[in-house]
């Protein structure tokens, strides 16, 4: 059975209770993009900055839940100042690992351990993800992967929206 | 004391819980404490007793077969259909009553039907800030193709619609949407009143009893609307089907809504004469098991009596006020009428400001099942000033120990956010 400290993790709690770059960006120039959780109401706020090809800046605006609040703090640390390029392999990682089936994930039993190891694991280099992957118990509560992926899927349209504006990163 | 209530009223909750098989569940090594019922009701053992002996013995396709079987299954499905009017009083239970696969189905049909020949560019719509989506925007969508306009009655901060304006409001509108219940607040709406207003001022009135027709006596001769709408699965039932009550006289000149078999007398190649009242608006085969589980549903319901229901609600939502106001003060924020007459059983909350989905979240470890969200209600959710809210709703199986169990499932919540 899937334990509540699976999901809420102390720097999932750290983050909801403080959470990184909070606000909005004066926009424009910053790039605003507004993400919605159709089922449960809430809204977050990405407005983000692109320079040379990089994440220059971030905040995150809106309201919601502990781990749709926590998901769009650690994602904000995670990518600021990275490269777009990055950013994108840091998104898919991160969204892969929010639709791997729980029975493949870590901390299962050891015949499940070596499946992962042999088959996801290499696709999903969840170690690359640091203090993300305290996430990765919410995949055991299926109804709050949205939660947990709102704030990714809106920067990934933000990134889109800039990159349509002034060309692909690095370009 | 609130004993006595329920002996004053006979109703015994405790033997009547063992015919809700779901409800013997543990959840997490607790006992299942089922606290939505205003999303999907129950069923007890009756009702699905009656959908699988109906299966096992007499299952045809209805209004087709001569062969004794399915003469027995119409005849069974248009039983239902008139132990569905009874039960809300249809002055005309086998015309009035249409099947619907559900209470959004049935208003999509009144705005379908009544509303694209009665609804024209130019014209007005009065709908409540407290409707449930399902009665705004079938009515938007209209709109939309219709160039119409939408007014709205709105809410006082206790969650009770502002009527000083009525008169004004409903001057020249053509129809008044309405919810006999909401979903969220609880709020029980003067609908009778409203009506009145709105049949002098020409317009039509749409109820939507989804909340209402489970928990209340329901009079349809004298509730004042003229179209009804509601689900099985929020009355005992099952999913599936869902019910439109009508005024004949409304019903009878409106065309079909969806076209098909059922709904014919005749089909050449030049054209179709639509079938008579209520068929008409069946098209395709019918929730066939479903209808027999939900004159199932309402036998129970009757054999309970709604008004030792509503009695036994009104005890169990002044319970649960006085319990929340009690253990937590000022960390909790119930919405809607303060008042337990005024209102349904159906209890949103805040709870400091930790997210609802936080909060059933945890009280789901304790086996405890309220919802969270905007419980598709957004237009109230943004005038309440929130995204989502928690929600407890209470049905007849409801005793004080679940209220309980809420309790220290969100002291245990509150806890654990520190
Ligand atoms: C007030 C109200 N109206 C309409 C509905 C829609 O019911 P259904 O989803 O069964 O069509 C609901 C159910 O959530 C409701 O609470």
């Amino acid at each position: 059975m899937a334990g509540l400290e699976d999901l809420y993790r102390e720097i999932i709690l750290d983050h909801y209770r403080s959470p990184r770059n909070r606000g909005e960006l004066p926009s424009p120039p910053a790039q605003r993009v507004e993400g919605f959780n159709p089922l449960c109401g809430d809204e977050i706020v990405v407005t983000l900055e692109v320079n040379d090809g990089s994440v220059s800046d971030i905040k995150i605006g809106g309201t919601g839940c502990s781990i749709s609040q926590s998901s769009a703090s650690l994602m904000s640390a995670a990518v600021k100042g990275k490269p777009v390029t990055e950013v994108r392999d840091l998104i898919r990682t991160f969204k892969g690992m929010m639709s791997i089936h729980e029975s493949t994930l870590p901390g299962k039993d050891s015949q499940d351990e070596a499946d992962t190891e042999a088959g996801e694991a290499q696709l999903l280099d969840v170690d690359s993800l640091g203090e993300l992957a305290a996430l990765q118990g919410v995949v055991k509560f299926p109804v709050r992967i949205k939660c947990a992926t709102l704030s990714w899927n809106t920067l990934a349209q933000g990134l889109d929206e800039a990159e349509s504006e002034t060309g692909p990163a690095g370009a | 004391m609130a004993d006595l209530i329920d002996v004053a009223h006979g109703l015994d909750v405790e033997t009547l819980r063992k015919d809700f098989p779901l409800l013997a569940q543990e959840v997490n090594g607790h006992p299942i404490t089922y606290l939505d019922s205003a999303a999907s009701s129950q069923r007890p053992h009756q009702v699905l007793d009656a959908m699988r002996e109906y299966d096992e013995t007499t299952h045809a396709n209805v209004h087709r077969g001569v062969y004794r079987i399915a003469e027995e299954a119409t005849h069974r499905f248009e039983a239902a259909r008139v132990a569905v009017g009874r039960f809300i009083g249809a002055p005309n239970p086998s015309r009035e009553i249409l099947f619907s696969k559900n209470a959004t189905e049935g208003l999509n049909l009144v705005a379908n039907t009544w509303g694209r020949t009665h609804l024209h560019p130019g014209d007005s719509i009065l709908l409540t800030e407290m409707e449930h989506h399902a009665n705004i925007v079938p009515w938007q969508m209209l709109a939309e193709e219709r160039e119409l306009s939408i007014r709205w009655i709105p809410i006082d901060d206790d969650g009770a619609l502002i009527l000083d304006d009525l008169e004004r409001l409903v001057d020249g509108v053509k129809l008044v949407g309405i919810t006999c219940m909401s979903n969220v607040l609880g709020t029980l709406n003067p609908v009778g009143d409203i009506a009145r207003v709105a049949h002098a001022a020409g317009a039509v009135v749409v109820a939507d009893g989804a909340q209402s027709v489970p928990h209340l006596p329901t009079d349809v001769s004298t509730l004042g609307c003229d179209f009804l709408a509601f689900s099985a699965h929020k009355m005992l039932g099952p999913t599936g089907i869902g019910v439109l009550w009508g005024r004949d006289e409304l019903l009878t000149p409106l065309p079909p809504f969806l076209g098909g078999g059922e709904m014919i007398l005749d089909v050449r190649k030049e054209g179709f004469t639509p079938n008579d009242l209520p068929w008409r608006f069946e098209a395709g085969t019918p929730p066939i098991t479903e209808a027999i589980g939900l004159g199932a549903a309402v036998e129970y319901l009757q054999a309970i009596g709604m008004e030792s229901i509503r009695a036994h609600e009104i005890s169990l939502t002044t319970y649960a006020m006085n319990t929340l106001a009690e253990r937590f003060g000022d960390d909790i924020r119930i919405f809607g009428p303060k008042d337990p007459i005024q209102r349904g059983g159906v209890l949103s909350f805040a709870y400091r400001d930790i997210h609802p989905h936080d909060v059933s979240q945890i009280l789901d470890q304790y086996g405890v099942c309220v919802r969270a969200g905007h419980h598709c209600a957004k237009p109230l959710m943004r005038r309440l000033g929130v995204n989502a809210t928690a929600r407890a709703s209470f049905a007849l199986y409801n005793n004080e120990s679940d209220v309980d169990a809420l309790a220290d499932a969100l002291a245990e919540t509150g806890a654990f956010f520190g």
